[in-house]
């Protein structure tokens, strides 16, 4: 039997999460509801998964529902696509982003394009999970953020949470979705919510209310920024880790900033937006990704195109930097306080 | 100035190493000779049990499996015994796709449409599979298998309005023609993306089994698209999880202009590779219809009793160009059809029928003149629903359906656009 939602969250009982925790309640309850959704990926059956996603599940649900797979992620996507054709709703975990370059033929050629080349006959109702991301000495492998190859495909849809409570309610409706989603996990945030500051110890999720998430089933509509802060001086849309960043230096900054965090990239909060920064006249774009062809420059030539007249300041654009990511200058690379500040002061004097 | 500028030279009294390049034994002009090809008797090869290991099939991936002798006789372990009426089935259905393919050929020399691909001397390999398969049992085609497609009697009509793209094509226009998708008949979507449905079969089969269902998967790629990394996910995928799938590997020699050296072919069969997997492997004689039937029988019973996947290689030769784009004529010599040493498939099986007085040269020939006139029927009903670039396609706002359930806000703006567009080109025009 399914349960059904409660009527309203804020009467659910709840459990402060980090985002790991949140990640694996989100599969639980999807493997409870649905017997259509399986879990499958490196390392993820019985041991759980190399950062603890999968911890428990194949115990749970057994080994045909949650399982290990061989290291071949063209293989691991081309199956779920099969899987999806014939009525399963796979959940597939490419173990790092850095990784998902194997799968991305199955993924852009065939998971994305397989209902509107069959006028809907076959459907690929995917969920790939995979963590990305960089700000924990990855080096070149274990840090990039690809968000833009797929934001650029017809038909796939791009999910990057920021805190537990989302990375839960957005998963669960990833799930549900009829359409394949990458769901992106920011590493750096699944035990804290990261702000930049390297230097100092990391804030344990426990304290950020955002760590506060609804127990059983409740989803996150696909397709809906959330505003992390509101504000009248300028409008930054950002996403994943660096929404964190962005927090902690306006807030240091002092300035009345609105944040946006998108949440979705596609389809994206279009109307947030643009609200937003005909509110503000001036917007700030930031992400961790290299900066060329980033998802920001989508961003920047949407705001410009419709928010123009009510924009007094060029918009800026605070990303990674266009080279591989580094190992040893990591602080260097990532666009952190000081690079943020910048942009900032540079808009508030426009 | 960094980096190196140029190679290194060969050093030392070593000698130097040479880089093979493959190139296949004939070329346009040259007299064909066929006699370095190791063509076995029919009947004598052996035909293990079923739930035999997958190393025990190492004899059969090197040999050729045979059924119709040079007489077109049935002989040895590997006859499927079918009767006559599903010979009779059976020739007639790849009679039926060789008239289709004649017939759209010319429809694109016509301008009918954009393109075409024939499966001339082909069809044993795409219509014995079908037939030794349930109907249910879900297929993962490449290009060239519309024989399942008419095997599984699917109307030529809507074969025709895809290839079309006219307004009654049940893929609205979207697909290049031949890419057919059919899920009521169990024909999943085709990919213009070489080897991808292989893994996708492994994990439709890993589905059926996830769920306890009886249903099996079969796939088909050309030697050519073995030399991608999904076939290697494929029949790993496969032989790790012990998935209820069938490989089909048409090596018909010829990858566009890249004889089949490039896939490999002149080291080791097609059918060898599954060995080295742990996945069953068979080869056999792609023009004998009845030793495909068999070896997909073979293969289905083994799957459908848990016993894992088998790969089979046909044998056999692409009789025409790769496509309407394609003229076989500025790569290979004209001779190698003509002197093909396993024949026509067509020709043998009805030759096998006539042999057993269960079919005739007239019976042969009113039933061509009837298959001609049945493609030429459905070829003008699927006219009067338009043929390409003449008007009648789908409404304008199909375009942007279905790329995701729902259409996103920018897919709304850019239907807006493309119909604003239309208008002000046409200003008459109406969305019918």
């Amino acid at each position: 039997m399914i349960e059904e939602a409660p009527v309203s969250l804020a009467d659910a009982p709840t459990r402060r999460l980090n985002m790991i925790e949140a990640i694996n309640d989100a599969l639980d309850i999807m493997l409870e509801r649905d017997p259509n959704v399986v879990i499958m990926g490196e390392d993820v059956g019985y041991f759980g998964g190399v950062f603890r996603a999968t911890a428990g599940l194949q115990k749970k649900y057994g080994k045909t529902r949650v399982f290990d797979t061989p290291i071949n992620e063209c293989g691991i996507i081309g199956a779920a696509v099969g899987m999806g054709a014939y009525g399963l709703r796979p959940v597939p975990e490419i173990q790092f982003a850095d990784y998902i370059y194997p799968g991305l033929d199955q993924l852009v050629s065939e998971a994305a394009r397989l209902r509107y080349r069959s006028a809907g006959e076959f459907i690929a109702p995917l969920t790939v999970r995979s963590p990305f991301g960089g700000g924990i000495f990855g080096g070149q492998t274990h840090s990039q953020s690809p968000e833009a190859l797929f934001t650029h495909v017809a038909g796939l849809k791009t999910v990057i949470p920021a805190t537990p409570h989302d990375a839960k309610g957005l998963l669960i409706a990833a799930i549900e979705d009829n359409d394949p989603v990458i769901f992106f996990e920011p590493k750096r945030i699944y035990n804290g919510p990261f702000n930049g500051y390297y230097d100092k110890p990391v804030e344990p999720w426990a304290r950020h209310a955002d760590s506060v998430v609804p127990e059983g089933y409740y989803s996150i509509p696909l397709g809906k920024a959330r505003t992390v802060r509101s504000g009248n001086a300028l409008t930054v849309l950002v996403y994943g880790t660096m929404v964190h960043v962005a927090e902690a230096v306006l807030r240091e900054k002092g300035i009345d900033a609105e944040i946006i965090d998108l949440r979705t990239l596609v389809p994206l909060d279009i109307e947030a937006v643009q609200k937003s920064v005909e509110k503000t006249g001036k917007c700030l774009i930031i992400h961790e990704a290299t900066r060329t062809s980033g998802f920001g420059a989508e961003l920047s030539a949407l705001v410009q195109e419709r928010c123009f007249y009510h924009l007094e300041a060029p918009i800026e654009r605070v990303t990674g930097f266009d080279t591989p990511y580094p190992h040893s200058l990591e602080w260097a690379y990532f666009p952190g306080p000081v690079r943020i500040g910048e942009a900032v002061d540079r808009l508030m004097k426009a | 100035m960094t980096g190196r500028t140029s190679l290194p030279r060969p050093g030392g009294n070593l000698p130097p190493l040479s880089l093979h390049v493959p190139e296949p034994k004939f070329r346009p002009g040259d007299k064909v000779d066929y006699t370095h090809l190791d063509i076995p008797p029919a009947g004598v090869q052996p035909r293990p049990d079923e739930g035999c290991a997958a190393a025990e099939t190492n004899p059969l991936a090197t040999d050729l499996i045979r059924v119709l002798d040079d007489d077109h006789s049935a002989v040895g372990p590997w006859d499927p015994r079918l009767d006559p009426a599903t010979l009779r089935r059976m020739l007639r259905t790849m009679a039926l796709t060789r008239a289709f393919d004649e017939r759209m050929y010319r429809g694109q020399r016509q301008g009918k449409t954009s393109f075409y691909m024939k499966c001339t001397g082909e069809e044993a390999t795409s219509v014995a599979p079908a037939m030794a398969l349930a109907d249910d049992d879900m297929v993962f085609p490449s290009y060239r298998q519309q024989g399942i497609l008419i095997s599984r009697g699917y109307p030529l009509v809507e074969m025709i309005n895809q290839i079309y793209s006219n307004r009654a094509d049940k893929l609205k226009g979207r697909q290049l023609p031949i890419m057919y998708s059919a899920r009521d008949h169990a024909f999943f979507t085709i990919s213009g993306n070489l080897a991808t449905q292989y893994p996708q079969a492994v994990g439709w089969a890993m589905a059926s089994a996830i769920k306890g269902d009886t249903r099996i998967a079969a796939s088909w790629i050309g030697e050519g698209s073995t030399a991608e990394g999904d076939f290697h996910a494929a029949l790993t995928f496969a032989t790790v999880y012990n998935a209820p799938v069938i490989f089909n590997v048409v090596n018909n020699q010829w990858a566009i202009s890249s004889f089949s050296g490039f896939a490999g072919a002149e080291r080791a069969t097609f059918a060898s590779r599954a060995v080295g997997y742990g996945v069953a492997g068979l080869r056999v004689d792609g023009n004998d219809a009845l030793a495909v039937y068999a070896a997909t029988q073979w293969a289905a019973n083994r799957a459908r009793s848990n016993g894992g996947p088998t790969l089979i290689e046909h044998f056999t030769y692409r009789a025409e160009g790769h496509s309407t784009s394609d003229d076989p004529n500025a790569y290979r010599s004209a001779q190698e059809r003509e002197e093909w040493p396993l024949g026509d498939p067509i020709m043998r099986l009805k030759r096998h029928l006539v042999g057993l007085g269960e079919w005739s040269d007239e019976r042969h020939t009113a039933m061509d003149l009837e298959l001609v006139n049945d493609v030429k029927a459905a070829t003008k009903e699927a006219e009067k629903n338009g043929i390409l670039g003449h008007g009648l396609h789908h409404p304008f706002h199909t375009m942007f359906e279905d790329v995701y359930e729902e259409l996103p806000w920018n897919l709304e703006e850019q239907a807006d656009q493309a119909i604003r567009e239309r208008r002000s080109k046409w200003p008459e025009w109406k969305e019918s």
